[in-house]
């Protein structure tokens, strides 16, 4: 009997995902037993073209990581899409944009005008830039369009499921494929696997005690307790608004959370859901002296929408008020 | 005019494809490397607090965020004008010897591996790590496997999570090795070292034995003869961690010497509107165009051109190993004569294995590991740094402005790979105009020898297949001026 076929892409992504399938170890022999895998250009050579050359619905199961950044990667998700019977969204970026989509604090012109004029070493003179048609001596080369916005994969084509994390950790990931390789039956469309239903406070196994803070700090600036929660010692972690699931790996090793497995559950919006929870740690109810320990907090729009910006009811920067006011 | 399009060149971050052009007569006229993606760190960084850093670049590559975030942290440093304790330093250069040992041998079988293991004319279907294992033997891949779960344990240790390290902080990490720990450390760098111990036999044996390998090496299509950068340390023996960076002429002659904050008086980098990827080049040699020798300004940064650029290995076995090659290469052992050899840049990384796993053992080995020392509160106001890392793939610089609060206003990077993107695109017309000529049969096998003057330089991210079984189909069409496909070869 046919395996099932399985096929595995990346969009706008840094391949970690990639790693994280890799880091089931032995077990990656029971998924390439169990599964005909079409199509994963990183690890092997199969064209857009064989995509295509499969009938509609034929793929069992796609795992899309990586964010929506430019058109090729626009045409991949709904190819793919057409081609799978079920679409995951796998990791932060397919998810919910993460730290691609980070560029939505900018857009395509400032981002060239960084990347191809104004980096320290670029030597440029000519200001030549990237264009989707160059013509050369011999013919014509193409590139894909750089859209101005980057967007999760559900805001592209229609996904059933997502499993978030940057990256998934693997026994989770592991879960996940076993759950398929032995055929069980899936969730309803829409479910978020291989995470957990609750906070990463929830998994976290520092102290608690839900202090009032007077001041924020920057992880370098102090050394904290080993024991107790972060965030009772004025270290803005993640954790209240961040969905559990990876461990708590990053406060297990002295280091706040910043919210990879993104928005947690019965939330539309993990900044929302943050700074709803730093408001009730605050020791204040002075309004000059609130907005001086707020101000403390380094980069709110970076540490709360750092993995979710393109799923966040914000969605992107609409202008730079700052730069108006300089100019 | 004929044109091939190689349509997905895999193994890159984010994709590649070339187009090869070839003339009237038969023979290549041009080749372009291609790289259609952008995601624009050094824009939306700006903004981002500084120490935050090693825990957003490590999100340029999951397969190496261990570079990111070891050239961010030693920026990080930099910037706040703080020098983290020794053990801060042997603790990330541990963690980073661990990573190297298990991404140098990921490659070695995986990727570059199977031209040689298996044979570059093999069926494609055996051209994987499948075919690979079928000819070393299962044990050989559970090793592989064994050998990168227990390097990735370790790096879990140090750095917190396997992929995207977080402990890296200005002026320190945030965890140390646990006296209890230790042994844990010692015993998987003792395996690092055994298995480069076997890996050095498996070259042996099927590579440096088979004289049609050999050949294949010291034959012209891969050979090129540019200048080798790579980091020393002030013995001028190759460190991945710390350290100058050195570069050679195509003789082996000095070119320069710098440290981190001078790297902008020597490299520059180009903009071409082909693709969407820069061009760095030696800015006191200039740019001459994608060619070869000393007057031109393209280098490359990979463990071939570490080791040309340095003067030996730190450690004996990897010493040993790199004699040997040179000897069997240039005839001199010293290693003053860089290879040019291309291909031999896969031999080059088993010698950086080897080092990279005695050199995890030596940092485990040494009490001060234990040490509760680990990090320096910074009290300097931050302005500026630059960090720089040998990233398995290449030179890696991270270059960071910010204002008085540490918040950064300008990022600069320059990528491993990046370095090398002029090489390899002039490898692979290189390649393709020494294989594809007028009466020539474009074989599968043909294909396949264009793709390994690209898959030598491991590009961005090691692929990190261990098994899986599959082809490597590819398709080349044939266009007429008219874009009609005259004709098309299919490998599948």
């Amino acid at each position: 009997m046919a395996r099932p076929k399985v096929a595995l892409y990346w969009a706008a992504s840094c391949g970690g995902c990639e790693i994280a399938v890799i880091d089931i170890e032995e077990h990656i022999l029971d998924v390439a037993a169990a599964f005909d895998i079409v199509f994963w250009p990183c690890v092997m050579d199969f064209k857009v073209k064989d995509v295509e050359a499969i009938e509609d619905a034929g793929i069992l199961v796609t795992l899309f990581n990586g964010a929506i950044r430019n058109s090729e990667q626009d045409h991949m998700a709904h190819l793919l899409r057409r081609k799978s019977k079920v679409l995951v969204a796998f990791g932060s970026c397919a998810h919910e944009g993460c730290i691609p989509s980070l560029a939505n604090v900018t857009n395509r012109k400032e981002i060239f005008k960084t990347v191809y004029h104004e980096t320290a070493s670029t030597d440029n003179a000519n200001g030549v830039e990237p264009q989707t048609k160059t013509q050369v001596p011999e013919g014509v080369l193409e590139l894909p369009e750089f859209y101005d916005c980057v967007r999760a994969l559900d805001q592209v084509v229609d996904v059933d499921y997502y499993v978030p994390g940057c990256p998934p950790q693997s026994d989770q990931v592991w879960g996940v494929l076993d759950h398929l390789i032995q055929g069980k039956p899936l969730p309803p469309k829409g479910t978020i696997l291989g995470a957990g239903h609750k906070t990463v406070c929830d998994e976290c196994p520092r102290e608690r005690k839900e202090k009032k803070l007077k001041a924020f700090h920057r992880p370098h600036e102090i050394i904290p307790d080993p024991q107790e929660c972060l965030l009772d010692q004025g270290i803005v972690c993640m954790g209240p608004a961040t969905r559990d699931g990876c461990g708590a790996k990053c406060v297990k090793v002295g280091m706040p959370c910043r919210g990879c497995y993104g928005t947690p559950p019965g939330s539309k919006d993990m900044g929302m859901k943050m700074i709803s929870a730093l408001s009730s740690v605050i020791d204040s109810e002075d309004p000059e002296e609130i907005d001086r320990i707020i101000g403390q907090i380094a980069d709110p729009l970076g540490t709360f929408y750092r993995f979710n910006l393109a799923h966040s009811i914000l969605f992107r920067v609409q202008d730079d008020l700052n730069r108006k006011a300089a100019e | 005019m004929k044109r091939y399009t190689i349509d997905p060149v895999t193994r890159l971050e984010g994709h590649g494809k070339i187009e090869i052009f070839v003339n009237d007569d038969g023979e290549v006229a041009n080749a372009y490397m291609q790289i259609p993606e952008l995601r624009g760190f050094e824009k939306f960084c700006v903004g981002r607090p500084v120490e935050e850093m090693p825990r957003i670049t490590t999100r340029l590559c999951g397969v190496c965020p261990e570079a990111h975030h070891m050239a961010a942290a030693k920026a990080c440093d930099a910037v706040y004008h703080v020098d983290p304790p020794r053990t801060a330093k042997k603790l990330r250069e541990l963690l980073y010897s661990y990573f190297f040992t298990a991404d140098h041998t990921l490659h070695f079988y995986a990727l570059g591996g199977p031209d040689f293991v298996v044979g570059p004319d093999a069926p494609a279907a055996e051209r994987n790590i499948l075919g690979v294992i079928a000819k070393v033997g299962l044990d050989a891949g559970k090793k592989v496997i064994k050998l990168r779960a227990w390097c990735q344990e370790m790096i879990e240790k140090l750095g917190g999570k396997k992929i995207h390290q977080v402990t890296s902080l200005p002026g320190g990490v945030s965890v140390g090795l646990k006296p209890e720990d230790q042994a844990r450390a010692i015993e998987v760098a003792k395996y690092g070292v055994e298995f480069a111990k076997f890996t050095f036999q498996v070259l042996e044996d099927i590579v440096l034995k088979n004289k049609a390998y050999l050949d294949l090496i010291l034959g012209d299509v891969y050979n090129q003869k540019t200048y080798y950068m790579g980091l020393v340390d002030q013995d001028n023996k190759v460190n991945f961690y710390a350290g100058k960076v050195r570069v050679v002429d195509p003789d082996g002659n000095e070119l320069c010497k710098y440290s981190a904050h001078e790297y902008r008086d020597h490299i520059a980098e180009r903009v071409e509107p082909w693709t969407y990827l820069k061009f760095p080049y030696l800015k006191k040699v200039g740019w001459k165009g994608f060619v070869d020798g000393k007057d031109s300004g393209v280098y490359v940064a990979t463990p071939q051109s570490r080791l040309n650029a340095a003067d030996g290995m730190a450690t004996p076995l990897a010493q040993a190993e790199y004699e040997r090659m040179f000897e069997t290469l240039t005839g001199d052992k010293s290693g003053k004569k860089p290879i040019h050899a291309r291909l031999a840049t896969h031999w080059a990384r088993v010698i950086e294995l080897m080092f990279a796993a005695e050199r995890a053992l030596q940092l485990a080995q040494d009490p001060e590991i234990i040490s509760d020392k680990i990090r320096e509160v910074p009290t300097a106001k931050p302005t500026e740094g630059v960090g720089i890392v040998e990233a398995p793939r290449g030179t890696l610089t991270h270059h960071y402005v910010t204002d008085e609060k540490g918040i950064l206003t300008k990022v600069n990077l320059i990528v491993g790979t990046t370095n090398n993107y002029a090489p390899i695109a002039m490898s692979v017309k290189k390649a393709a105009q020494g294989l594809i000529k007028k009466g020539v049969q474009v074989t599968d096998g043909i294909l396949n020898r264009v793709e390994m003057a690209f898959r030598l330089y491991d590009p961005c991210f090691a692929c990190a297949t261990h098994t899986l079984p599959g082809q490597m189909p590819l398709i080349v069409t044939i266009r007429d001026l008219d874009g009609n496909i005259k004709q098309q070869f299919r490998r599948d």
